[in-house]
């Protein structure tokens, strides 16, 4: 915007400032949190309790990962395989069952097509009732087991891919379904053979971006999967948080933990992230 | 629902592996769409049971008092406790004040930080990454790293403000900060969101608007406030309304930073929720998630309704 002043020296001149400004400022609010994270988790125990910014006399790294592991009889290896399960469960039936809805909600016009959409508007904002789901999953004998918790992750999370979906279907020309019909599709082939392939670039965004959410979720596995049975990454970072008041290498070992897969997923998905996050959010 | 179900399950079962005698199948394409309601169906399922059954369930509950086994009618004492007590009452009015910080602040800083990140500066991929980055690290996480720098004594944030001779505050520990601080993380967290849908509605504004401001010698700042500004409105809506639904539900970060405390000092309606569950006070917790409901619904329908009418007046 500033752009529209003077000579293409000043704009040079000015290109340079801000942005080592920018960086500098960046640096401080937005790096150094996460270089502290960093330090810390490299840190012996009595050097990381002085919680100072500073580099570490000795390196720790290894053996806080390998104590950090052990704890709790391995603790932390469960709360791995239980939070990928869950992820990769609910991402991957929330694309199917959304998509779904998606397409017909684009495709069909009924009356029910205001209902539907009123519905899946309330699903974005209504705060979910905490204890009436607990006793409705008791009802169901899903509470407390992890499929229960992949069932509670689609239903919370599928408004905002039905919207992703339904915004994508709107792009693919009807003709392509008529002709589909015409060579004799029913309506299960017409879905998954012809429009669910062209939806792949919207489900990479979904896939990630809900990967992204579900992984992160703190409040869901608290309420609806309490105990070590059911631990996930989230809800033992959280009982760590009061375990480890004395050993904060450990703790911010597990904060680093948690913290670089969603750097590898944002090194990797960058673009569908972004792409996500605002056309969601816009249409939200 | 289960009627067009068990109608199009044949209807599919009938013509997909092959096409039955043609009269038969010119009547029943009229009737048989090429897309089925029971598409809906497992959607339906899921979403019905565990969020629009317990949703409506949490108005009757909440009239209640409630041990999961067995429910007893109690009217609206629990909303008249609700509004009664001080600490409950007072989380009402936090989640109202939390909701609002956030929300402006993730707007103004929003765009702020798009209109510089989308100006003709260096490295500005690299900005723009790490703005956004925190959106993707878990609250719980960034719960526990922030209350370690906020920490009074050793925290890093004190020890640089005490480089600077300032004094500074108990961020978590003094109750009347306690609220604004976790505030402070979340819009460290949430603005990089903000960001990126402000840096998608400045692209998106066509160049000779700013060249015509030029030709009239227009300065950059009043380019912002008469040409940027105003198109910003879509955008505005949408970071306005996204970070109230957000701020008005917020827990995580609450609950890793302050437990709602000291006190009951930051204390939020989410938090509420959870000590009464906690507690097996299962009644008053339904109460405060209807009231959370209320809330809601009470800020986010109107503002809705009414920023989408600004726009369309324009």
């Amino acid at each position: 915007m500033t752009t529209a002043t003077g000579t293409p020296k000043l704009n040079k001149t000015y290109s340079w400032v801000s942005g080592t400004l920018g960086i500098l400022v960046t640096g401080v609010v937005f790096v150094v949190p996460f270089i502290f994270i960093f330090l810390t988790a490299a840190k012996s125990r009595q050097e990381a309790s002085l919680l100072q910014f500073s580099w570490p006399t000795e390196w720790a790294l290894w053996e806080n990962l390998v104590e950090v592991i052990q704890t709790r009889d391995y603790i932390l290896i469960t709360a791995f395989i239980n939070s990928t399960i869950i992820t990769v469960g609910s991402v991957a039936l929330m694309v199917i069952v959304s998509a779904l809805v998606g397409y017909v909600l684009q495709r069909r016009r009924t009356r029910w097509n205001g209902l539907i959409s009123f519905l899946v508007l309330a699903g974005l904002i209504v705060p979910p009732a905490v204890v009436p789901t607990i006793w409705v999953m008791q009802a169901l004998g899903i509470y407390k087991t992890l499929h229960g918790l992949i069932f509670i992750e689609v239903a919370f999370g599928m408004a905002f891919c039905i919207l992703m979906f339904r915004a994508f279907v709107a792009t693919i020309p009807r003709e392509l379904d008529e002709a589909a019909i015409m060579d004799g599709a029913g309506p299960i082939r017409l879905f998954f053979q012809v429009i669910f392939p062209l939806l792949r670039s919207v489900i990479v965004t979904v896939i990630v971006v809900q990967a992204v959410f579900v992984f992160n979720d703190f409040q869901n596995p608290l309420y609806f999967l309490p105990g070590d049975q059911g631990a996930t990454v989230q809800l033992t970072l959280y009982n760590f948080q009061s375990q480890f008041s004395t050993s904060w290498n450990l703790l911010f070992m597990d904060i680093l933990l948690i913290t670089v897969p969603m750097l590898l997923m944002y090194i990797f998905f960058n673009r569908q992230i972004v792409a996500g996050m605002t056309s969601g959010a816009v249409k939200g | 629902m289960t009627m067009t179900t068990t109608t199009s399950q044949t209807g599919s079962a009938s013509a997909w592996p092959a096409e039955p005698e043609p009269t038969g199948k010119r009547r029943r394409a009229k009737k048989r769409s090429p897309y089925p309601m029971w598409f809906y169906l497992p959607a339906a399922i899921i979403y019905g049971a565990l969020f629009v059954v317990p949703t409506f369930a949490s108005f009757y509950f909440s009239l209640t008092r409630w041990t999961i086994f067995d429910s007893q009618f109690i009217g609206l004492d629990n909303f008249r406790t609700f509004f009664s007590e001080p600490y409950l009452f007072e989380s009402l009015i936090n989640t109202i004040i939390f909701a609002t910080i956030t929300s402006g602040m993730k707007v103004v800083l929003g765009l702020l930080i798009a209109v510089f990140l989308s100006s003709q500066i260096i490295a500005r991929g690299y900005l723009r990454s790490v703005v956004f980055f925190p959106v993707l690290v878990s609250a719980v996480g960034i719960g526990v790293t922030f209350s370690v720098l906020m920490d009074p004594f050793d925290g890093l944030i004190n020890k640089v403000l005490a480089v600077f001779g300032i004094e500074g505050p108990g961020w978590l520990t003094d109750p009347n900060l306690a609220l604004i601080s976790v505030a402070l993380t979340d819009v460290w967290r949430g603005v990089g969101i903000a960001v990126l849908i402000y840096i998608a509605g400045i692209v998106a504004i066509p160049q000779e608007y700013f060249e015509a401001a030029k030709v009239d010698g227009a300065s950059a700042t009043k380019a912002f406030w008469n040409i940027t500004l105003p198109l910003m409105r879509p955008a505005t809506t949408t970071v306005i309304i996204l970070s109230l639904i957000g701020g008005l539900r917020s827990f995580d970060l609450i609950w890793t930073m302050t437990r709602g405390g000291p006190g009951f000092s930051s204390d939020v309606l989410a938090s509420v929720v959870y000590k009464q569950y906690q507690a097996g006070f299962y009644g008053l917790s339904t109460a405060g998630n209807v009231v959370l409901f209320v809330l809601v619904a009470a800020i986010i329908i109107p503002l809705f309704w009414f920023l989408n009418r600004k726009e369309v007046d324009r």
